[in-house]
């Protein structure tokens, strides 16, 4: 009997020992469980600072408008643009300027920009021959529909969840075809690190909740910044009580930098 | 299976190893999770540090400034137009202090006088204006006001004022043809002055059997332009007939 009693014994001793088995895998699970996760979640929090504060990208869809007739031609915008973001202070390089038109009463539209209106502008040329003459403030227009990403060799250009069109200045390789694609002449290669470079409705600061600095700075609110698809926001007050008009419509890149009493005559 | 097949799956096999090792290698690691790019590229973009704090942060320290700052017409011009970005005096206020502009060259960036700026902004032209002296010596940067009521029209509507002077109408004063009331020089748009409403206003000078000098064009009001009054076509502050 102790013969036949042994052997369910023994099955019974075995599956006693695998289920203890597998409870102290399940208990160092538990335990390995939380470090895991804390390491994971650890890795999240490197991520970023935006995450941190809840930011989601996908709840907005960004776009600036400009009142032309707003605009004093101070150059602030351009200034704060390049503090900024540590643009070179060279007048080549800007993410943003100001340009003044001139349309002569013989029908000549003359455009000028030195040093992208950070330094002022000169009196216009022959005062009397002015038929209207205004100032333009001009940047990137963060397309929908955008050239620059289009043709980027490595994917270092993209447009995010929320509307703005950036550049990967790790992995952008300098060959310039998006500076030749873009129909605004918004981008540039800076000069010291060799990578394409454009205006970011100053990422940074947006992801916390702040305005871009052109906007911060514009002194007669000729800029207003904010969710072009929200039912409220400054952005979306602007386009219900201007007429709206968007730069070189007829290329189909969906522009989203809104120009208000824009005159015809602006390129 | 024949040999040459076996031959050719190895080196096949090879290359696709090869090239998964190269992908695995070559392509950044958060390429794609998003879209046709890098996601941590995002990350890079939103994590640079911020220079300009906003106005909202000097409210918090100076708020008695603030206070008349926003009350006055410079309200929509934020502190850090004139002093820079304050990012670093916000974190360590001792430590930088922001700068105040006092010297001439600043404030015309915004108020010298050209045409291209909109009609009534307030201008000036630098060269004329009270030359040598700091804007601060008359005006108070954080509530502007004109130190004294402006006497001449040209104070406010220069580019109007400059036209004229160049036109066959510089002779005549701006009183002429608009009556202007006391209120409208301490608050323009109160009260605004007037324009001439009548085509015989302009037929004083221009009608065929005007009292005026001989060398002044006269047009027959009977038949010039019945429908309308004179500056619906003609631009008064620089008359087309030169």
């Amino acid at each position: 009997m102790t013969t036949e009693t042994k052997p369910p014994q023994a099955p019974a001793n075995a599956e006693e020992q695998v289920s203890r088995e597998r409870r102290e895998f399940l208990k160092q699970c538990a335990t390995a469980a939380p470090l895991l996760l804390g390491t994971i979640a650890a890795g999240e929090s490197v991520a970023g600072a935006a995450q941190e504060q809840g930011y989601k990208p996908e709840e907005h869809y960004y776009g600036m408008g400009i009142d032309v007739k707003k605009c004093i031609g101070c150059g602030r915008c351009a200034d704060a643009c390049k503090t900024e973001n540590n643009v070179p202070r060279e007048p080549l390089y800007f993410r943003t300027w100001v340009e003044r038109y001139t349309i002569t009463t013989d029908g000549e539209t003359v455009v000028t920009s030195p040093d992208g209106g950070i330094e002022g502008f000169p009196p216009s040329v022959s005062e009397k021959g002015i038929l209207r003459t205004f100032f333009v403030p001009k940047l990137c227009n963060h397309c929908a529909n955008p050239p620059c990403v289009q043709v980027c060799p490595v994917g270092a250009t993209f447009i995010t969840k929320d509307g703005v069109v950036l550049v990967d200045k790790d992995y952008c390789i300098g060959c310039r075809y998006c500076v030749q694609a873009c129909p605004y002449g918004a981008r540039f290669l800076n000069p010291v690190t060799r990578t394409a470079e454009k205006c970011t409705f100053c990422y940074h600061r947006v992801v916390q909740g702040k305005v871009p600095a052109c906007v911060e700075v514009c002194p007669t609110g000729a800029r207003v910044f904010g969710d072009v698809t929200a039912r409220t926001s400054p952005l979306a007050r602007f386009v219900r009580f201007n007429e709206i008009q968007v730069l070189k419509p007829q290329l189909n890149t969906g522009p989203k930098a809104y120009y208000a009493n824009l005159d015809g005559e602006v390129r | 299976m024949p040999q040459q097949v076996k031959r050719l799956a190895v080196v096949f096999v090879v290359l696709i190893g090869a090239l998964i090792g190269a992908r695995h290698y070559l392509v950044p690691k958060t390429f794609g999770l998003l879209g046709h790019y890098r996601a941590a590229a995002v990350e890079a973009n939103a994590s640079k540090p911020m220079m300009y704090a906003g106005h909202e942060a000097c409210a918090v320290c100076h708020p008695d400034i603030v206070k008349i700052h926003d009350d006055a017409r410079h309200r929509t011009v934020a502190c850090e137009v004139c002093h820079g970005a304050q990012a670093a005096h916000v974190d360590s206020p001792a430590d930088h202090i922001p700068p105040a502009p006092r010297e001439r060259a600043f404030c015309p960036l915004c108020h010298a006088y050209d045409p291209a700026r909109p009609t009534g902004f307030p201008q000036i032209d630098p060269i004329t204006h009270n030359p040598g002296h700091p804007c601060i010596t008359c005006h108070n940067p954080h509530a502007p006001v004109p130190p004294h009521t402006p006497q001449e029209c040209s104070a406010c509507h220069g580019e109007i004022a400059r036209t004229k002077t160049l036109s066959k109408h510089a002779i005549l004063p701006c009183t002429t043809c608009h009556e202007v009331q006391e209120l409208h020089k301490n608050n323009p748009l109160a009260s605004t002055p007037t324009k001439p409403q009548t085509r015989e206003f302009c037929g004083q000078c221009h009608s065929q059997d005007a009292k005026a000098p001989s060398e002044i064009v006269r047009v027959d009001m009977s038949t010039h332009g019945q429908r309308y009054v004179c500056w619906q076509c003609h631009y008064p502050h620089s008359p087309e007939v030169q």
